[in-house]
């Protein structure tokens, strides 16, 4: 009977696709581009999600299921002051990051365009500059003896002992995170048209009070994307702490560092990891609203593309 | 407008600031004494004959430089193939992907070290090199992607549809096209990935091993661990070989602007 086998192969090539419909261009376009896509998307879900993922399981899994690590988090004594230390010296280190690269952008503003480049270059090549180098000068600069204990001696500061303190800390996280800051403002700033200072002061204002009312509040959004950037990276800075202060003053990035390679203890570890993920999340999310996402990515293109647009 | 005297002045210390202190090490990397003063009291390149010679520090020289040179390979590789693939994409998708793409530069690198540790461990490729190779290759991503992205932007898409309509398969129209277009973005992604590379300590200090340690992690141990003068040789050498990529690349794309603008 050949008809029960007949039918299924029949069915069978019905439900064949019909010949393959061909993709609109643009739908190609599309298809080829996620291609293209896929290896750098495969490489940063093996090589950083997935072990993110695993890093967040352990911190609510181990040693033992629950929130014991995240509740040890805010109720050890040690930890709670190191976690205080951490955010006062970045809280610092921002503030001071404000203040030293508010008038330097502004300056590279004003400034002819020989000049600026200059000022680009000031700005980039420490950016680029071996980090640990940067670290080993400040050593260098700070120990007991060194340049800058001379300097504070000739104000009368000579006994001031400087490294292995959270004061040395700082001052080397202000300057090696201090392009981080002047770039994003730059990239604002340097969209204010100068037009409206000329009409606030043609209007009767004086030079600081168009400053105040009229340019300040149009920078901002620039002063906001750097100050949430070095925020965050001094968060999370290990080398820094690591090799200008001491054991006393460490800040959580060394806490991690020994509570992993040292102790194995990825829980607590990981806890603290991704507490300092949250903050960075959340500051970045902020700053983001407060900003746009304009005056960061725009840091980021002065940076890896070496001009300014 | 022009600028107040205080403002150029504060603007002047504030170069000072991010420039002079560095420039220390240079000085101090012919000091002829075992110990960090500075002004160094005598002269001597003790340091750079040791930095050259002593084997734990030509390892770590040779070990950087292999891993630097492999990162910069796959990152710009990964990284130009998905700056490419990103322009592709719907508007939405593209804002997604490039979040996604960009992502590392953000999270604080404490972290990315603590998360690729922990599982390299588990995969043993902890205190390997090629395991430092493939977490830097995630880290360099971004710079690749940014360099790419920004030649792309100020490239006419008609171009690739016109080779495409001329009849050239879509691998012609890349290699032909897209590519050289793209050559000085992927070219200054690969000298940004080599240098984010050469230049990293953290995850390499995580993922060190007797077998595996690169310069910036031996120039970490000699101050933390020991105390080695060489440090101050090898910081010379660090400021020279990742300054003068990005120094030159700067002056090329100034006089490339330039050029591009009287045209």
């Amino acid at each position: 009977m050949p008809a029960p086998i007949a039918a299924p192969a029949r069915a069978a090539a019905e439900a064949q696709p019909p010949p393959r419909r061909r993709l609109s261009p643009a739908g190609r376009r599309r298809g080829a581009g996620l291609l293209l896509l896929l290896p750098a998307l495969i490489a940063l879900t093996l090589f950083f999600v997935l072990p993110l993922l695993s890093i967040l399981l352990d911190s609510f899994t181990s040693p033992e299921p629950g929130l014991g690590n995240y509740v040890q988090l805010f109720t050890d004594g040690y930890t709670l002051r190191v976690l205080g230390r951490t955010l006062v010296i970045a809280l610092v280190v921002t503030v001071a990051g404000i203040a030293l690269a508010y008038p330097y952008a502004y300056m590279m503003t004003l400034a002819g365009p020989g000049v600026r480049a200059l000022m680009v270059t000031v700005v980039l090549v420490p950016f680029w500059t071996s980090m640990l180098a940067r670290n080993f000068a400040w050593m260098v600069l700070m120990q007991d003896g060194g340049v800058v204990q001379g300097m504070l001696g000739l104000v009368g500061l000579g006994d001031v002992t400087l490294l292995g303190t959270t004061t040395a800390v700082a001052i080397s996280m202000t300057q090696v995170l201090l392009p981080f800051m002047v770039l994003p403002m730059f990239s604002v700033m340097q969209q204010i048209d100068r037009r409206l200072l000329l009409a606030g002061q043609s209007l009767g204002a004086s030079r600081l009070s168009t400053f105040r009312k009229v340019y300040l509040p149009l920078s901002l959004p620039g002063v906001a994307a750097g100050a949430s950037l070095v925020f965050v990276l001094a968060l999370g800075f290990y080398v820094t702490p690591a090799l200008l202060g001491s054991p006393q003053s460490a800040l959580i990035a060394q806490v991690i560092s020994v509570r992993t390679r040292e102790l194995l203890d990825f829980g607590g570890g990981g806890a603290m990891g991704v507490f300092v993920l949250v903050v960075t999340l959340v500051v970045l999310g902020l700053s983001r609203r407060l900003a746009g996402p304009g005056a960061t990515t725009g840091a980021a293109h002065v940076m890896a593309g070496g001009n300014d647009r | 407008m022009t600028a107040r005297p205080w403002l150029k002045i504060v603007a002047f210390l504030v170069g000072l600031f991010l420039t002079v202190p560095t420039l220390v090490v240079i000085p101090m990397s012919f000091s002829s004494s075992q110990t960090f003063r500075f002004p160094p009291a005598g002269w001597s390149a003790q340091w750079y004959e040791r930095l050259f010679t002593s084997p734990e520090w030509t390892t770590a020289i040779v070990n950087s430089l292999q891993v630097g040179a492999a990162t910069a390979v796959l990152a710009t590789v990964l990284g130009t193939a998905a700056a490419i693939g990103v322009t592709r994409l719907g508007e939405r998708a593209k804002g997604v992907a490039t979040g996604f793409l960009l992502s590392p530069i953000i999270i604080p690198n404490i972290l990315i070290a603590l998360v690729i540790f922990s599982a390299f461990l588990r995969l043993g490729l902890s205190g390997t090199l090629s395991g430092i190779v493939l977490a830097h290759t995630a880290l360099a991503l971004p710079f690749v992607v940014i360099a790419v992205t920004a030649r792309l932007q100020g490239m006419d898409p008609a171009l690739q549809k016109a080779g495409g309509s001329l009849g050239a398969s879509p691998w012609s129209v890349f290699t032909k096209i897209t590519l050289p277009l793209a050559m000085p973005g992927v070219l200054s992604g690969a000298v940004l990935a080599f240098v984010s590379s050469f230049d990293e300590v953290v995850i390499s200090l995580f993922l060190q091993s007797p077998t595996a340690i690169t310069l910036p992690v031996q120039m970490f141990n000699s101050v933390t661990v020991q105390i080695d003068p060489t440090i101050s040789a090898a910081s010379t050498l660090m400021v020279l070989v990742v300054s003068v990529p990005i120094l030159l690349a700067q002056v090329i794309g100034a006089r490339r602007g330039n050029r591009g603008r009287q045209r």
